[in-house]
C-alpha cells in the first residue's frame, strides 16, 4: 500500500513540533530552520497550516534535476540523494509549491522523504493534523464527515424529509 | 547541549557588540532564564539604581530546554529592575521567539546603557547590529513587527518589541513578541523605552542539541503523555483556556469585582470562555477562533479571537476586523469583573489594543477600576478624565482610556502611572489594589486565603504566577486544601515559589505543572544539560533564587513593611460567596512563613539561609 502524508490543517495549533522531530531526524538536532516541513502561521485568518512535498507522481524537481539527483524509491518516495547533487537549486525553482530547499550549511537540496516510510512529523503531531495514511483513502476521513451530514439530511432534518415537510404544514 | 554556552552582551551607550561565555559554575547553580539572568543582573547592577536610568540593564533570557521539543519549551524571560515597583522584575513570555534567540546561538542577550538615538537590534545568529530605529519609532508593535520582517525582507524572523506605552514610560508597559504574546508584567517594556531600544529581531539557523538524546525522548514523550491524559492540560485548557476559570473562580467568591469591593461578578457568565465559544446573538459568529500554541507547547491554551464588525469598538475600523490574540482569564477579569464591565466585545477590542500599544492589561484595568473608585467618590471628576464619564460598568470609559494611555494623552497620562501613583495622587492611597506597586491578578485574597500571601511575598509585586496555591487551593493539585483557611498555607506557598522558580527557569511554561511535578521535568533537564539535575536539585535551585531576589530587594530598600497587603483585604470582609465574612488572614501567616524560610522576623535572610543556599 502507498501512504502519504494527510495535513487537516483545522487540527493544527502552531506548535511546531513536526519542525523539530523533522530536524531532529534529519539533521540531528533540534532546528527548525531546516526542516522539511513548514507550519505557516495566517494569523489574521485564524488558521495555521502545515505543508511539505506531496510526493508529485510526476516530479517537476526530479524532471529538472540535471544530474539525476533525485530518485523514486518502491514507496513513490522523491529522494535526493547528497552524493550526487551538486547543489545547483533547478530543483527549487522547478517544483510549484517551494518543498525543496537549499541547504546553504551542506550546499545541497533538502526535501521531505517521509523518513523511510515512518515520517517522524506524524509521530511527533499531538493534534492528529498530521497523519500518514493510505495514499488512494487520503479523503477518507472528509469523505465520511460529509457523508454523515447527506445521511442526517436525507433521514432526519433534512428540508425535503417528510418530517421537515409537516413541520412546515406541507406534508400529508 | 541544552545551553548554548554564549551570552550576547550589548551595549548601547557605546553602540558595542560583544559574544562573551556563560558563567558554567552559574548555570549549575541556577539553572538559565528567570535564575540565571537575575544573577547576572543582581552581579551587575547597584540595586538602588533608576530603573528607567542607563545604569539599569534588561536581560533576555533562554532556558536549557527553551528550543526542544520538550512539551512548552519555548518560553524567555525578561529579566530587570521594575520601574512600576522598584523591586526585581522578570516578566516570562510564549510565542516563538525565545526558541528563535536559541536557535541563533545564544542563552541570553545582556542590553546596557542608553541609545542616543532610537534603535533595534537586528540579531541574525552570529550577525549582530544595532540599526536605526527612527521609522518606526512612534509606531505600534504591530507596525513594527511587520516593518522588521519586510525591512530585512524575512518573514521567518521573530520580534520582540514595545508599542508605544513603552516609548512613552507608562509604568507598566509590555514587551511583546510575535503580536499577541508578551512578557507583560513591571513595566518591563519602560526600561526598553528609557534605552531608546525599540525591538529585538532574531533569525536563528543553529540548532539546539541535548546532552542525551536517547533518555531526552523518552523524558520528553513520558512528559507529552502526561500532559495529554490530563483534565486541565488535556483539555480545559486547550477547549478553554485559561478562561475556564471564569465561573470557577466566580463561583467559588474569589473575583475581585469593582476594585475588590465584592469577591463576585454578576455579569461573569458574560466574559467566560463559555461566552467566547458561543454564536453571538449579533452576527451569529463566534469571539473564538481557534486555540493557539506557543512553540512546542503540547497544551495549545492560546485564544485566537475576532471582534463583532458591528461592535462601537470597531465600527469604521477595518484594521481590528481580523483575528488576533483573545481574552485569557487574567484580560478578562481586569478589563471585565475589576471594572464591572460585561462586554465581551469591548473587553476583546481593549486587549487587541493592549497587544498593539504594548501594555499589561492586568495593571491597565486595575489602574481603571481604582480611578473608576475614585470618580466615584468624586475626588476625580470629568475635569480630570477630560470629559470621560469614568462609571463602573462603562465599556465606553473603558475604551477611552486605553486609547489615551499608551499614548500617554489626557487622563491616559494619569493611568499610565499605575493604580499606587495615581490613589496616592488623588488621597486615598489605600484604594490601590497592589503589593510593591504592582497590581492584582485575578484571584481576591479573601476567597483563596494562600494568594493573600502570595502576593503578599512575590518578589516582583502582586503575581499570582510566583505561587499559584490556586492549584492545590480549587483544583486540588497536586492534593486539595481548603481555601478558606490560614493554616498550613505557608509552607504551601513557599513549596510553590520554590518549585516554580526552578521551572521558570527551565524554558518550560508553568502551565504544565498542572499537571506535571519536578518529577517529570528534572529527567527532561537532566537528559538535556550536565549536572545530574534531580527534583531536589531543582527544588534547592528554587530556594536559591528566591532569596536571591528577595536580598536583590533588601539591597534596594525593601523590608518587611512592603509584604503588607492593602487595608481593604485586612478589614472589609468578603459579602457573598463561600468566603462571606472572611478578611484575608495574611497577617497571620506572614511570621510562619518567614520562620519556614529561614529569614528574621523582619523578613531579612539570615547568614545561615544564605550560606547554606549559597546565594
Amino acid at each position: 500500500m502507498l501512504k502519504a502524508l494527510v495535513i487537516d490543517a483545522g487540527k493544527c495549533t502552531g506548535c511546531k513540533q513536526c519542525e523539530m522531530a523533522c530536524s531532529l531526524e534529519n539533521e540531528g538536532e533540534f532546528n527548525v530552520a531546516k526542516s522539511r516541513i513548514r507550519v505557516f502561521d495566517f494569523h489574521t485568518e485564524a488558521r495555521f497550516v502545515p505543508y511539505t512535498c506531496t510526493q508529485c507522481a510526476e516530479a517537476w524537481c526530479q524532471q529538472a534535476c540535471p544530474v539525476n539527483a533525485i530518485t523514486t524509491d518502491s514507496m513513490g518516495v522523491k529522494v535526493v540523494h547528497e552524493n550526487l547533487c551538486v547543489g545547483c537549486k533547478v530543483c527549487t525553482i522547478a517544483c510549484p509549491f517551494g518543498t525543496v530547499n537549499y541547504n546553504a550549511s551542506t550546499g545541497k537540496v533538502i526535501k521531505c522523504d517521509l523518513c523511510g516510510g515512518k515520517p517522524a512529523c506524524a509521530d511527533a503531531c499531538p493534534t492528529g493534523a498530521i497523519t500518514f495514511q493510505d495514499a488512494e483513502q487520503g479523503g477518507f476521513d472528509k469523505m465520511k464527515i460529509w457523508a454523515a451530514q447527506s445521511g442526517n439530511a436525507a433521514t432526519h432534518e433534512g428540508p425535503n424529509t417528510p418530517k421537515a415537510s409537516q413541520a412546515a404544514g406541507t406534508g400529508h | 547541549m541544552g545551553w548554548t554556552g554564549k551570552i550576547l552582551r550589548v551595549n548601547l551607550t557605546n553602540g558595542t557588540v560583544q559574544s562573551e561565555p556563560l558563567n558554567m559554575d552559574w548555570a549549575q547553580q541556577y539553572l538559565g532564564q528567570r535564575g540565571l539572568a537575575t544573577k547576572y543582573l543582581a552581579e551587575e547592577i547597584d540595586a538602588k539604581c533608576d530603573p528607567l536610568g542607563p545604569d539599569n540593564k534588561i536581560i533576555f533570557a533562554t532556558g536549557p530546554l527553551t528550543g526542544t521539543c520538550a512539551s512548552t519549551g519555548g518560553r524567555y524571560s525578561v529579566i530587570t529592575k521594575g520601574p512600576l515597583t522598584n523591586a526585581i522584575a522578570c516578566s516570562n513570555s510564549g510565542g516563538y521567539f525565545g526558541a528563535e534567540l536559541k536557535f541563533a546561538g545564544w542563552d541570553m542577550i545582556i542590553v546596557e546603557g542608553k541609545s542616543p538615538k532610537p534603535v533595534y537590534l537586528s540579531v541574525a545568529d552570529d550577525n549582530v547590529e544595532l540599526l536605526d530605529a527612527a521609522e518606526i519609532w512612534g509606531t505600534s508593535v504591530w507596525h513594527t513587527d511587520e516593518w522588521i520582517k519586510a525591512k530585512h525582507q524575512d518573514p521567518m524572523l521573530h520580534v520582540a518589541t514595545i508599542g508605544v506605552a513603552g516609548e512613552n514610560g507608562v509604568l507598566y508597559s509590555a514587551i511583546v513578541n510575535d503580536l499577541h504574546r508578551a512578557a507583560g508584567r513591571s513595566g518591563v517594556g519602560a526600561v526598553m523605552g528609557s534605552k531608546n531600544l525599540k525591538a529585538v529581531a532574531v533569525r536563528g539557523t543553529k540548532g539546539v542539541k541535548v546532552r542525551d538524546g536517547k533518555a531526552f525522548m523518552k523524558a520528553t514523550n513520558d512528559g507529552k503523555k502526561v500532559l495529554a491524559e490530563n483534565a486541565v492540560t488535556g483539555s480545559g485548557l486547550p477547549m478553554y483556556g485559561t478562561q475556564v476559570l471564569m465561573n470557577a473562580i466566580n463561583e467559588a467568591g474569589a473575583m475581585p469585582t469593582r476594585n475588590s469591593r465584592e469577591v463576585q461578578f454578576e455579569g461573569a457568565h458574560d466574559i467566560s470562555a463559555e461566552a467566547m465559544a458561543t454564536p453571538r446573538k449579533s452576527d451569529g459568529e463566534k469571539n473564538l477562533q481557534t486555540n493557539q500554541a506557543c512553540f512546542a507547547c503540547t497544551i495549545a491554551c492560546g485564544r485566537i479571537s475576532k471582534i463583532d464588525e458591528k461592535h462601537f469598538t470597531v465600527v469604521n475600523k477595518p484594521q481590528y476586523w481580523h483575528s488576533s490574540g483573545g481574552l485569557e482569564y487574567e484580560a478578562a477579569w481586569a478589563l471585565g469583573s475589576n471594572t464591572g464591565i460585561n462586554d465581551l466585545e469591548a473587553l476583546t477590542y481593549v486587549n487587541f489594543i493592549c497587544n498593539e500599544q504594548g501594555l499589561d492589561p492586568i495593571s491597565f484595568g486595575a489602574t481603571v477600576s481604582a480611578a473608576m473608585e475614585l470618580f466615584e467618590l468624586g475626588l476625580i471628576t470629568t475635569a480630570e478624565t477630560g470629559g470621560i464619564d469614568l462609571k463602573f460598568g462603562s465599556a465606553e470609559a473603558l475604551v477611552k482610556c486605553v486609547e489615551l494611555t499608551g499614548k500617554a494623552e489626557g487622563f491616559g497620562k494619569e493611568l499610565g502611572m499605575g493604580s499606587a501613583r495615581l490613589c496616592a495622587k488623588y488621597g486615598r492611597p489605600d484604594l490601590s489594589m497592589t503589593v510593591k506597586g504592582q497590581e492584582f491578578p485575578a484571584y481576591d485574597a479573601r476567597g483563596i486565603q494562600g494568594m493573600g500571601l502570595t502576593y503578599a511575598t512575590s518578589n516582583r509585586g502582586a503575581c499570582h504566577l510566583r505561587s499559584y496555591t490556586v492549584s492545590s487551593e480549587m483544583l486540588g493539585i497536586p492534593e486539595k486544601t481548603d481555601p478558606l483557611v490560614t493554616e498550613g498555607k505557608a509552607a504551601l506557598v513557599k513549596a510553590f515559589q520554590d518549585a516554580t522558580a526552578a521551572v521558570d527557569s527551565s524554558g518550560l511554561c508553568v502551565f504544565t505543572t498542572f499537571a506535571w511535578t519536578l518529577n517529570d521535568i528534572a529527567p527532561q533537564v537532566d537528559a538535556a544539560v550536565s549536572g545530574d539535575w534531580s527534583p531536589e536539585k531543582m527544588l534547592e535551585v528554587g530556594e536559591r533564587i528566591w532569596n536571591m531576589e528577595r536580598m536583590f530587594n533588601h539591597r534596594a530598600g525593601f523590608t518587611a513593611r512592603d509584604d503588607q497587603l492593602p487595608p481593604r483585604l485586612m478589614k472589609e470582609a468578603a459579602k457573598t460567596g463561600p468566603a462571606a465574612g472572611l478578611v484575608s488572614g495574611v497577617d497571620k501567616m506572614l511570621p510562619e512563613y518567614y520562620q519556614l524560610r529561614g529569614w528574621t522576623a523582619d523578613g531579612v535572610p539570615t547568614n545561615e539561609t544564605l550560606s547554606r543556599l549559597a546565594v
